[in-house]
Parts: structure tokens; C-alpha cells; sequence
């Protein structure tokens, strides 16, 4: 049993600073839980609240229902993996993954064992003699992982694991992160400014600004149902786009009137949601996924109109295309045989079933 | 055309430059010029110290002749110095004192170092900077009020109070070298040590003193040197001869009024040279290897 609970935990600093705001999150037994956010956002100090690397100004930490607050780091039998490693310079491999063990005082043996199953999950047994400046980026992450696992903790704590390493091991590293989760099977806390991590690795995502929590939920939800402009602004990639608009009541159906004199149609389910709005500023908010070349024009709820594309990005297997928008820049991906031309005006289709109207003030996704 | 006319161009500034290996040559020539001239120069004391040791007190009276040259070779001088007189006493007293202010400073500032790096409390900066003020008083300034405090702890003409007051000089420029070496081991290390389970000594001892080591062996340099050199506290304190350390002893014992027994005080002090140099030549090989091994990133 090694669920976590935080309870209206407040971190301040001297000078009154809150990095985080009274949050409330309940961890399950096993779950992978990912805390993404932008820098400040309070996501690396909740989690050394957790591991007591921090002191918890008010509010209360528990893990496998023992209230930690006043417990020392080393009695919270948790492991954390560190951005930068945080390897012992002096000590080899075996030697940094058994210091934890020796610590406390186990056999001889049962150190062995642990580290050498450890090694094996991780794939590192030809390095155990190594010292740490003999490894590359990767390997060090996976030692700093094994020095975890062979604690066999109540809950792995990652602060940023993969910001260190390139492109292409952090993706390789992604996938043998989830790989040992999948294995070992221990609660997890997860911190990561990449919202691609977030998403990949995560059984919830929780999305953090200003020190709040701003939604919690499965990467899904996080993406197709997000309840703050930041959360939909914040998850996926490129971003989702943000038009101002005008809601209109005309004679029962609702009207959304973008700028350049574009008028949609608000679909006919959403009509009873959206018409407390009627008449209000709101932000349109699309993902570029959804507005695409005109395709799929038979189903319902697709808008055509023309836009002019400023930028375009071929991805290979997509293209990215910026548009201009009176003033603002709309993305939008299309097919990459689809031609598109810079300055030249082309069609573009809205789904409308996937859009999303905001309250501006509040920035709630309404 | 442009290719054409930047191809002569180049050529010229390949030409100017000369061949890497041979830019390579002139530097080391160079440098090994300009580190034959330094050597000759600081060779030439400890060069005429020898010379002059090996002479007999008539040889190194007589002004005919190279003083440069040794004529009649005799080890007497050395033997007189192990055998009669208080030179192997004096010797001992100094082997004593600096193990024991090495030992001494090394745990203080060791300590120092770590609480006032790393243990972030109240007033830790500004003690950090106090403790290195402190190293600025000179020592001439300090003798006096010491004096006082020898006397009134009984502690006059006493080899232990050297032990006690020469830390007063090593303590605050180790704990300031500590500190800048225990600065810069990464804050992620104490954290992933905590997590582990170590409590603050263990930290200490298992993960900061190794990873420290260069560092370490820098203050332990310097702390030995100190004590080994040093010369105006046991002037002052020690009066008898079979208290006296080494550099006060060779002084005291081996110059009779306006007699130099330059021989035996040339002999006396290559001996007491003797043991900074081992201690160098084994610690600078740790020494080095650490720093460069901590140069690089990981």
C-alpha cells in the first residue's frame, strides 16, 4: 500500500512567496502520475515536499497513510531520480546502486542480488565497475534509475530525468522508464516540463501554473477535454489555437463570428452550452489537428473558409501551415500533398465537433 | 573567378602560419628554455646549501678557491648533527607538533567547512567570510595577546601550546578552501545521500571528504607547511633548547653569539627540508590527478 496524499499543501518562502497554493491530489497504489507545468510552476518543489527535500509550510504529505511532515527523507522509504543524475563520483556503478542498502545495514548477499537483478532490468550488468565519468548521458540515468530500484521503495520520485539527455535518448529513455514502471509496478511520481513526456508516460497527468493544480486526469481527458485555456493551451503540440470571437444568437442557432468576417456555426448539441455566452467576447479555441485541408465535408459540423498561409513547415508526414488571422497566426496541419503556397489564399476546414469556446476573464474552458 | 582569386590567398596564410608541428616545436623549445632558467635560479640556494654542508668549517672559511666547489667532501657536519646536541630532539618536536596541528585543523575545518557550506543557518555567509578575516590579522599583531594567554594557561616554553596556537593560523585558510571545494560538489548529491538514508556525518564521510579529496589535500599541504615553517610563535614562546622545533632550534643552538656554524646550520636545514618535500612529492600526484579529474563535467 503506497498511495500518496497531499492535502492543502503550502509551500512559502521567506518574503511571502508561495510556490504552491494549498493543492490537493490523491495518488493510487501503482499509478504513474506525471506533474507537468512550465518552470515556477511549483511542480519540482511538490515533489521534494514529497521526498522532504523541502519543508512543508501548512498542509499535509502522506505516503502509504503515514502522515510525513516531520519525517526525515530517509525514513519515507522512497528513491528519487535527479535531472542530473547525482551520481557518487568516488563510487562505482555497483557501488552507487548498493550505497542506499549498505546504508541500512542488508547482507552482503541480498545487496548483490538486488543490484545485479536491478542491472539486469536496466540493462547495465557490463558497467557495474565503472565509475560514473566513464558513462555516457544515458547510462548515468540508468544507473540513477537502478540506485532507485534496487531500494524496491515505496514510491520513485523523477525530477526532470530526461532534460539532460538528446532528443533521441530522451524518447529511447521515455520508453525505458515506462518499461521499468510496467515492471516493478511502484507508484510513481513524475516531474517534466514536457508535456510529450507528460502525456507518453503517464496513467494522470496533473498540469500545474502559478502553484494550483489546473486539471488532473488521463492524458485523454487532459487533450480532448481540457477545463482551463492554460491546460488546453499547455497539452498537445503546436499548441491549440486561441481566436477571439463574438457568440451571436441568431433565431435559435448560435453564431460565432471570427475576425477577417468569418462566421461559423455553432453545432446544434452544444446550442444549450454555449448560450448563457450569447452576445459575450470568447476565445475560439482549435487544435490545428482540426483545422486541416477541406476533408470529410460530408460529415456535420465542418466549416470551410479561406485563410492565407504566412509559414509553411513540412514535417514529412505532415505540414504545418500558418495562417494568418487579422493580427494573430492560426496553425493548422494538413495533408503534405495538399498544396499550399505562402501569400496565396487557400480553403481550410474547421471541425467544429472538437472546438472549444473560453471565457476570456475567467479562462475557463466553458 | 571568386574561387580563383581566394585560392592564392589562402595558400599565403597557410604559408605565413607554418606547419602546426612546427609551431609546436618552437612553444616547447620555448618553454622548456624558459623553465631551465627558472629551475637554475631557485636551485641555486638549495644548491649552495648542499655544496656548503658537505665542507668542513675550515673549508668554508677559507676564501681562496670556488665556493661553488666542494675540494674535501666530508659528511661530519650531518654526523655531528645526529649525534651531539638537541638537532634530532628538535627534530622530533617538530614531526610532533605539525602531526598534530594537521590532525587539528584538518577535523576543525573539515567541520567548519561542511556546516558553514552546506547547512544553510543564520549568519552561516557572514561567518563564512568572518573565518576568513580572521586569517588576515598578521601573526606579528597576534603574538602579544597570545603571549598573555600562554602565560596565564601556564603553557610558556610548552611545545603544546605551539600545538595550540598554530591551528590559529591554519584553521581559517583550510576551512576557507573547504568551503569553496564543498560549494562546488552538487546540492543533488547531499539529497540523493539523505534519500538513501545517511544522516548528516555519514554524508559527510561516505560522499563530501572523497569527493572532496584534492581539496582535502590542499588544506593538509598547506597546514603542514604552516606548521613545518614556522617560526615567530615558537621564537617567541619556546625558550629552552629541548622544546625548541626545528627552525628556531638550528637558530638558537648552531649560532653562539656572532659564530655561524654555517656547515651545520646548512646541513640542519636541508634535513629539515627533507619532509615537506616527500609530503609534496606524494600528495601533489593525488592532488593533480583529483583536480583534473573533477575538471571535467560528470
Amino acid at each position: 500500500m503506497a498511495q500518496v496524499s497531499i492535502r492543502k499543501v503550502v509551500k512559502a518562502y521567506e518574503g511571502g512567496v508561495q510556490a504552491v497554493k494549498g493543492i490537493d491530489l490523491e495518488i493510487a497504489d501503482h499509478e504513474f502520475v506525471v506533474l507537468v507545468g512550465p518552470s515556477g510552476c511549483g511542480k519540482s518543489t511538490t515533489l521534494r515536499m514529497i521526498a522532504g527535500l523541502e519543508e512543508i509550510t501548512s498542509g499535509e504529505i502522506a505516503i502509504g497513510g503515514r502522515v510525513v511532515n516531520d519525517i526525515p527523507p530517509r525514513d519515507r522509504d522512497i528513491a528519487m531520480v535527479f535531472q542530473n543524475y547525482a551520481l557518487y563520483p568516488h563510487m562505482s556503478v555497483f557501488d552507487n546502486m548498493a550505497f542506499g542498502l549498505t546504508l541500512r545495514k542488508f547482507a552482503k548477499e541480498e545487496i548483490r542480488r538486488r543490484v545485479e537483478n536491478a542491472a539486469r532490468i536496466l540493462d547495465i550488468t557490463p558497467l557495474l565497475d565503472r565509475k560514473p565519468k566513464a558513462l555516457s548521458g544515458g547510462q548515468r540515468q540508468r544507473v540513477a534509475m537502478g540506485r532507485a530500484i534496487v531500494r524496491d521503495p515505496k514510491v520513485f520520485l523523477f525530477d526532470e530525468p530526461l532534460s539532460n539527455l538528446d532528443a533521441k535518448l530522451r524518447v529511447q529513455m521515455r520508453t525505458e522508464i515506462k518499461k521499468v514502471h510496467q515492471t516493478v509496478n511502484t507508484t510513481t511520481v513524475y516531474v517534466t516540463h514536457d508535456q510529450v513526456e507528460a502525456m507518453t508516460l503517464a496513467d494522470r497527468v496533473v498540469v500545474m501554473n502559478h502553484g494550483v493544480i489546473e486539471q488532473v486526469g488521463p492524458p485523454q481527458e487532459l487533450y480532448h477535454r481540457p477545463t482551463t485555456r492554460f491546460v488546453a493551451g499547455f497539452i498537445g503540440s503546436p499548441a491549440m489555437n486561441f481566436i477571439p470571437a463574438q457568440v451571436e444568437n441568431g433565431s435559435g442557432a448560435l453564431r460565432l463570428n471570427l475576425p477577417n468576417g468569418i462566421v461559423l456555426p455553432v453545432p446544434e448539441e452544444r446550442t444549450a452550452r454555449y448560450t448563457p455566452v450569447a452576445g459575450k467576447e470568447v476565445l475560439f479555441g482549435i487544435r490545428p489537428e482540426h483545422l486541416t485541408e477541406p476533408k470529410n465535408l460530408d460529415r456535420q459540423n465542418i466549416a470551410v473558409f479561406e485563410l492565407t498561409p504566412e509559414v509553411i513547415e513540412p514535417m514529412g508526414m505532415e505540414t504545418l501551415v500558418h495562417l494568418w488571422l487579422q493580427g494573430s497566426e492560426v496553425c493548422s496541419r494538413i495533408d503534405p500533398t495538399t498544396p499550399a503556397e505562402p501569400g496565396r489564399p487557400m480553403q481550410v476546414a474547421a471541425d467544429l465537433n472538437h472546438m472549444h469556446l473560453i471565457d476570456p476573464q475567467s479562462g475557463r474552458v466553458l | 573567378m571568386s574561387a580563383t582569386t581566394a585560392a592564392p590567398a589562402q595558400a599565403q596564410i597557410y604559408h605565413k602560419a607554418g606547419s602546426i608541428k612546427n609551431e609546436r616545436r618552437w612553444a616547447m623549445i620555448g618553454a622548456y628554455i624558459a623553465l631551465a632558467v627558472f629551475v637554475v635560479f631557485f636551485m641555486f640556494p638549495p644548491f649552495h646549501m648542499l655544496v656548503t654542508s658537505l665542507k668542513s668549517s675550515a673549508e668554508i672559511a677559507d676564501l681562496q678557491g670556488n665556493p661553488w666547489i666542494v675540494r674535501s667532501p666530508t659528511l661530519e657536519n650531518y654526523r655531528d648533527l645526529l649525534t651531539q646536541g638537541n638537532y634530532v630532539l628538535h627534530f622530533r618536536n617538530s614531526v610532533i607538533v605539525t602531526l598534530c596541528v594537521v590532525a587539528i585543523t584538518m577535523v576543525v575545518s573539515i567541520l567548519a567547512a561542511f556546516a558553514l557550506a552546506r547547512m544553510r543557518f543564520w549568519g552561516s555567509s557572514m561567518l563564512a567570510t568572518g573565518v576568513f578575516l580572521t586569517y588576515l590579522v598578521p601573526e606579528t599583531l597576534l603574538f602579544i595577546p597570545l603571549f598573555q594567554i600562554i602565560g596565564g594557561l601556564g603553557l610558556y616554553n610548552n611545545l603544546l601550546a605551539m600545538i595550540l596556537i598554530y591551528p590559529t593560523l591554519t584553521v581559517p585558510f583550510a576551512t576557507w578552501i573547504m568551503i569553496g571545494y564543498f560549494s562546488s560538489i552538487p546540492k543533488e548529491l547531499d539529497e540523493a545521500a539523505l534519500i538513501d538514508g545517511a544522516n548528516h556525518f555519514q554524508m559527510l564521510w561516505k560522499i563530501f571528504i572523497p569527493v572532496a579529496l584534492p581539496g582535502i589535500l590542499a588544506a593538509t599541504i598547506f597546514a603542514f607547511t604552516v606548521s613545518w615553517a614556522q617560526f615567530l610563535y615558537p621564537m617567541a614562546f619556546l625558550v629552552s633548547s629541548e622544546n625548541m622545533v626545528l627552525t628556531v632550534g638550528i637558530v638558537s643552538d648552531l649560532i653562539r653569539g656572532d659564530t655561524f656554524q654555517w656547515g651545520k646550520i646548512m646541513a640542519g636545514a636541508l634535513m629539515a627540508a627533507a619532509p615537506p618535500l616527500l609530503v609534496y612529492a606524494f600528495l601533489m600526484d593525488y592532488y593533480i590527478a583529483g583536480l583534473t579529474a573533477g575538471a571535467t563535467k560528470g
